[in-house]
């Protein structure tokens, strides 16, 4: 099915052109479509790398811990994503709602970037230091047990599971190779780093009466969420910024 | 596509028997497509579900809302929009260049590689294996394996092209380029990363960064894999089944260079208001504006086609849902770039609104130039009338009135949520301070998401049936008039 009786067209330039140069010949085609479709992701991606085009960073923005990670992991592994965002906007009723609105340094260290689309639940950005250590495991448990109404699924395997240190090691030495500065990636350290900070998680529990070992999931996670945005609030107290 | 071809257009129905063409793979990839796509819109119905009645998440790991979610979003594109377009491609490609397909073997390789991928992410994704970057969420072995997969398809493709038997190259063939080109940059890109292990890894670039990378792949994955393929599949069949020549080639052109350079831009404006760099923001809203022109030239030019074939649109079903895919891809790609501008982002962001402007594009366009695609190609492929004409019908009734049902609801949804999250009173507090009670009021569109996504569902069922019938039924008789268009 060729094009062969165009007459209004085959009297122009472009039309003499486009038929002769480009349609007749597919590696012409090929090369002027790559063309056409790599300006743009060009133009836009590479300045992200530039200091000065790209996101703003700040030295008091430190990575996850390995404990974060692992409840970071479990973030990603059920799709917190596709219901809650992290990125609070700079409008009045935002802050009203979650905090301060979200700055770029503040995801220095997230990769994948956990952004979202998608306000099912609310956004996520400020909760950390929200909520009791308790509030969450109960939530987790059974979010309608704290939050009467809520559509969020249950998440009760995650008391049950473990996180295996061995595993997290892995992700920290992912993570150290893209340039997250770790100072022990052993799996000796790596295990140490988590059972300090969960055993601190544990006790916070216990003190509502929840009964919890320091490499539950559920601790891995708390872990996490209660990490979200501090580096930020700690960057706006420093420099006086922020509300 | 000239006068002469449509006047041979009868004819062209009767090369679908010429022994030269590879058919046999195009019946593989329109099986696929039909299984593929019951199966998708069925986990969609179930999570709309979710949404509307929480208890259907069944407190499993493996059913809950944030694994399944990603699992409709990958099926629907990947599984069924793509095999769509590799049925429609492989079609018509040989037609087109009047040559059989470069390597059967690549076409089997393309096939079986493409239907293991499918599967493999049908068990990792349940299973919260994933990259949690949205329509990029299969784990790094799965990308490795898609990068060849397409290798191996593009390879197939340019051979085609190289062994052609006609000098010019027909325009759906343009946007087919398209596709197969920048799926591959889109896909190596975005998921470049380091293996932590065998099914975890972690993204070369990090917070914003990754954030422009992924929605420069998230939104040209709506662009080249549920945009430019169909529009090429539109250039083919909607002046097949309309017999009648595309509009204007001038047209064809301006709006294929315009797309194909314009689209790639538009990514950031699914990041404005976020911390992205303002310059990058900026770039994302004004070429999701200019990028209106390219899109409703594709709309007008198939459109236009149907000049002096308007009465046919009355009685003919496929008809019907081709002028419906493409007013709805008008539609979607109007209120695109309304949505890109900054103020009605403001309200439009992280609501249901999106999910609805997704949805009319969705099943609007991609699914029902899908049905009328392969309901015109069915009763050519396999030699058969269709075993229930009347069942067209109904379908395109359903799909239609659903979608709307589907639209309304999200639209009135998401301007609701979106008004009351951001309601403040004259004292300068929230109005709605509780998020629940806002996500309370929504019920009820949630349960009519729910009606509309069902309809859908049944009409793509009875499609099924309808065709499972359709090539168990006896053929039709060598001496008998060949199939109308």
């Amino acid at each position: 099915m060729s094009n062969e009786n165009q007459p209004q067209d085959e009297g122009t330039f472009y039309g003499r052109f486009h038929r002769r140069v480009i349609e007749g010949r597919g590696a012409v085609m090929a090369i002027f479509t790559t063309l056409a479709i790599s300006v743009g992701g060009l133009v836009e991606i590479i300045p992200m790398f530039s200091a000065t085009l790209g996101p703003e960073q700040h030295e008091l923005v430190t990575p996850y811990t390995p404990l974060e990670v692992a409840g970071r992991d479990m973030y990603l592994r059920e799709g917190c994503y596709t219901c809650h965002s992290q990125m609070v906007r700079p409008m009045r009723a935002e802050i009203l709602r979650y905090g301060e609105w979200s700055r770029a340094f503040e995801y220095t260290y997230d990769r994948p970037f956990q952004l979202g689309s998608r306000r099912l639940g609310p956004d996520l950005h400020r909760v950390g230091t929200k909520y009791p250590d308790a509030w969450h495991y109960e939530h987790m448990r059974d979010p309608r047990s704290i939050s009467p109404g809520s559509i969020m699924p249950a998440y009760p395997w995650m008391l049950d599971w473990k996180v295996d240190p061995a595993d997290i090691t892995a992700s920290v030495v992912a993570l150290s190779k893209v340039g997250h500065p770790y100072e022990d990636t052993s799996v000796e350290g790596v295990t140490e780093q988590m059972r300090t900070q969960g055993s601190a998680i544990v006790t916070n529990l216990s003190t509502a009466g929840i009964t919890a070992e320091w490499d539950d999931e559920i601790v891995a996670m708390i872990a996490y969420l209660q990490r979200l945005g501090t580096d930020g609030r700690a960057v706006f107290e420093a420099e006086g910024t922020g509300r | 596509m000239d006068s002469s071809s449509v006047a041979a257009a009868p004819q062209g129905a009767g090369a679908a028997i010429t022994p030269d063409y590879d058919d046999q793979i195009v019946k593989m990839f329109f099986t696929a497509t039909v299984v593929w796509g019951i199966v998708g819109m069925l986990v969609g119905v179930i999570i709309a579900t979710q949404l509307a009645w929480w208890p259907a998440n069944l407190n499993l790991p493996w059913t809950s809302f944030g694994r399944l979610r990603p699992l409709h979003t990958n099926a629907v594109i990947f599984a069924f929009a793509g095999n769509v377009c590799f049925t429609g491609i492989y079609h018509s490609m040989q037609r087109l260049l009047k040559t059989r397909m470069y390597s059967d073997t690549l076409s089997r390789v393309h096939f079986w590689g493409w239907q293991a991928i499918i599967v493999a992410a049908a068990i990792s994704l349940p299973m919260g294996l994933t990259q949690a970057k949205e329509y990029a969420e299969l784990i790094w072995p799965i990308d490795v394996a898609v990068t060849v997969v397409w290798v191996a398809f593009a390879i197939n493709f340019f051979g085609t092209i190289a062994i052609r038997r006609v000098q010019h190259l027909y325009v759906a063939i343009w946007f087919y380029m398209s596709f197969v080109i920048t799926i591959a940059v889109l896909h190596i890109v975005n998921s470049l990363a380091i293996p932590a292990t065998l099914v975890r890894s972690y993204p070369i670039y990090a917070g914003l960064t990754d954030g422009l990378v992924q929605w420069w792949y998230g939104h040209n994955a709506v662009g080249f894999f549920l945009t430019t393929p169909f529009l090429g599949l539109m250039y083919y069949y909607l002046p097949r089944a309309a017999e009648r020549p595309v509009f204007s080639y001038r047209l064809s052109i301006i709006h294929f260079w315009a797309l194909v350079f314009l689209y790639i831009w538009a990514g950031p404006h699914h990041l404005l208001y976020s911390a992205l760099p303002d310059w990058a923001q900026t770039l994302g809203m004004v070429f999701s504006i200019m990028l209106l022109a390219p899109s409703w030239g594709g709309m007008l030019n198939g459109l236009l086609t149907l000049r002096g074939a308007w009465d046919r649109v009355r009685t003919d079903p496929i008809l019907k849902m081709m002028v419906v895919a493409v007013s709805f891809y008008g539609m979607s790609t109007f209120e695109g770039p309304m949505m890109s501008i900054r103020a009605v982002n403001s309200l439009a962001h992280y609501t249901n609104w999106v999910i609805g402007h997704v949805h009319s594009g969705a099943l609007g366009w991609v699914g029902m130039m899908s049905f009328g695609m392969l309901y015109w190609l069915a009763p050519r492929l396999w030699n058969r009338d269709l075993a229930h004409p009347k069942w067209v019908t109904h379908h395109f009734w359903l799909a239609t009135i659903g979608i709307v049902l589907y639209t309304v609801a999200m639209w009135a949804a998401g301007l609701m949520e979106g008004l009351q999250w951001r309601a403040i009173n004259d004292a300068g507090q929230l109005v709605n301070p509780i998020f629940l009670d806002i996500t309370a009021r929504l019920q009820p569109f949630m349960i009519l998401r729910v009606i509309g996504g069902g309809m859908y569902l049944v009409g793509a069922i009875m499609m099924g049936i309808n065709f499972w019938q359709t090539v168990r039924s006896p053929e039709r008789p060598a001496d008998a008039a060949p199939v109308a268009a």
